[in-house]
């Protein structure tokens, strides 16, 4: 059995959270630590040897992401939380923030250091109603503990943190419209480069790290760059909190070190499928990446181990369907997902967004014509790798890996003129 | 909207422009929805063109240019649910408030809205309404819920 490191604290019974009991629990005890025993040098050192990488998607390592940003001390930097979890089939940060919020905290606080910034935000999800309560709370405490605030501990060292709401749109997950959101625009993702490190919020340097990805701090100052690496693979280290979601029996959030099987992951930690039933497909990494089968179910979760197998790990949230699922019906659900979402500023995703969306609802309403599958796979080919962000792309990946596994079913949809499921879907 | 609040809003900013989100939510929580009123008294406040307002408020979902109901139901209908039968839980709320999603009860009390993937995949299917989570919903459940709504 591994150990859990990021929900230990979820499984104590009665645990709300508050800081009385976070530090009953040994919390906020990274802070003194830091504070005494690590430059800001080298805490971005122990971290890059921790081989922590980013949790929100792109797995990029966070060590590596901090030592961008400029030493110059005269720069202001900022320290963005995305705490925007919104990737379908996701939520891990929610359950993160609402139930240990000092955590989070106590992270922030140690990436600020870190880096240099004296004012961070927490960019929460819009529609995070109960944890925008509980941070602000827990920011307040925090502060009131002297954990926030000017000369933390008798350091030296100033930490404002504030929490600024979203207000429901998918795209500030990706970190430049995030900063444009936070700087009162519409979320239009930015040309990088820049990159945030260098040109950021304000265009001032700016880290953007996601809410799991701070989390895991606190644990690395107090057990060591080699404890961590020590979990997962070589290349994508520690434990990762996986979003199990779809047909089986217990949907939930699981802490396990990052190279699980799969099968381990959806048979024995979430209870196998409903029923009984056959397993058919598998989304491991959140909607946008491309779709697996039975035949991967060996595959472990990991950064590497998923590409490999032509996926990707994304977020963390892994959907899964059973034999009674319809992929047309899938696919157009995942369609409709990023049309709404595509900010328009890239003609090719404000256009192809729509196209999927309405050739996949053609097909399962039963009026797919012999030309749509080629249609599809000419739309997607026309979207990825042309625009700005990634949005594009991760509205064509999966369609084109739906088509790829499950061709036959979208062939059966546009000769029988319906759907074979009965589900003919519309919404 | 109190000064106070407002110079708190702004104090957390090095750009005031950086308020409008915060502001727009605290308009919305005060009128229950963004007035035309707002929209000219924030860009007012921010140094920004009523339409530079209006283009981040329609922006974002969660921000309403019109009156709406009193309380939003919002039904996630995004992959995880629907697998688990969130199509059936949306045309039953229909049925039985007699409205599509998107529109408002007569009476005033909820706007029924689909929304993307609410992140409570583990409760799927979802509804959320305010802070509240409910789910697994089943369309059986929805008179409970609906009565419990009316009456809290």
């Amino acid at each position: 059995m591994s150990e859990k490191v990021l929900t230990k604290r979820f499984e104590i019974s009665g645990y709300r959270g508050t800081i009385e009991e976070y530090l009953a629990t040994g919390g906020y005890q990274a802070i003194p630590r830091a504070l005494k025993e690590y430059s800001p040098e080298s805490l971005i050192d122990l971290v890059r040897r921790s081989g922590l990488r980013g949790r929100g998607g792109a797995g990029f390592p966070t060590g590596v992401k901090w030592g961008f940003v400029p030493k110059d001390p005269t720069l202001t930097k900022y320290l963005v939380c995305n705490a925007d979890e919104s990737e379908p089939g996701t939520f891990k940060d929610r359950d993160l923030i609402t139930r240990d919020p000092h955590q989070l905290l106590e992270g922030i606080i140690l990436a600020s250091y870190a880096i240099g910034c004296r004012t961070a935000y927490i960019y929460l999800r819009g529609e995070f109603v109960a944890g925008a309560v509980i941070m602000e709370q827990a920011i307040q405490d925090a502060a009131a503990h002297g954990f926030l605030g000017n000369n933390i501990l008798g350091s030296g060292f100033n930490l404002k943190v504030h929490l600024h709401r979203g207000a429901g749109a998918y795209i500030c997950g990706e970190e430049t419209a995030l900063l444009e959101s936070l700087e009162g625009k519409r979320g239009l993702p930015r040309l990088k480069p820049p990159f945030p490190a260098s040109a950021g919020l304000y265009r001032l340097p700016t880290v953007v790290n996601n809410v799991e990805t701070l989390c895991n701090l606190p644990h690395i100052v107090l057990r060591g760059a080699e404890w961590f690496s020590s979990i997962g693979s070589p290349k994508s280290t520690g434990n990762r909190i996986f979003s199990v979601s779809g047909h089986v029996r217990r949907p939930g959030n699981y802490e396990l070190p990052m190279d699980v099987p799969m099968r381990e992951l959806i048979f024995q930690h979430a209870g196998g499928m409903r029923g009984d039933r056959r397993l058919k497909a598998v989304i491991p990494g959140g909607s946008s990446v491309p779709v697996l089968t039975e035949q991967h179910l060996d595959t472990r979760m990991d950064f590497e181990s998923l590409a490999k197998a032509g996926s990707m790990a994304g977020s963390g949230g892994v959907m899964v369907m059973d034999d009674s699922t319809c992929m047309v019906r899938a696919g157009e659900i995942v369609a409709r997902f990023y049309h709404h979402e595509s900010c328009g500023q890239c003609t090719q995703c404000r256009e192809g967004t729509a196209w999927l969306h309405k050739t996949l609802r053609r097909i399962e309403a039963g009026r797919g014509r012999k030309v749509d599958m080629d249609l599809l796979m000419d739309i997607c080919d026309n979207m990825k790798g042309k625009t700005i962000c990634p949005l594009s792309d991760a509205a064509a990946m999966p369609i084109e890996s739906y088509l790829k596994y499950f061709g036959d079913e979208f062939e059966q949809h546009i000769v029988e003129r319906a759907c074979p499921f009965g589900s003919g879907g519309g919404s | 909207m109190k000064e106070e609040t407002v110079q708190q809003i702004l104090s957390r900013y090095a750009h005031r422009r950086s308020a409008l989100l915060p502001l727009l939510h605290l308009c919305q929580e005060e009128a229950g929805y963004v007035t035309p009123e707002a929209i000219g008294q924030l860009g007012e406040r921010l140094g920004l063109s009523p339409t530079q307002v209006a283009e981040v408020a329609t922006f974002y979902d969660m921000f309403r240019l019109k009156p709406g109901g009193r309380r939003e139901i919002w039904v996630c209908h995004n992959l995880s649910c629907s697998l688990l039968g969130a199509e059936e839980v949306v045309r039953r709320l229909e049925e039985r408030l007699g409205v599509k999603a998107g529109e408002t009860t007569p009476d005033g009390a909820f706007t029924l809205r689909r929304f993307e993937c609410l992140a409570a995949c583990e409760i799927a299917p979802v509804i959320q309404v305010g802070p509240d989570y409910y789910g697994p919903v089943r369309p059986e459940d929805i008179d409970a819920l609906l009565e419990r709504l009316r009456n809290g």
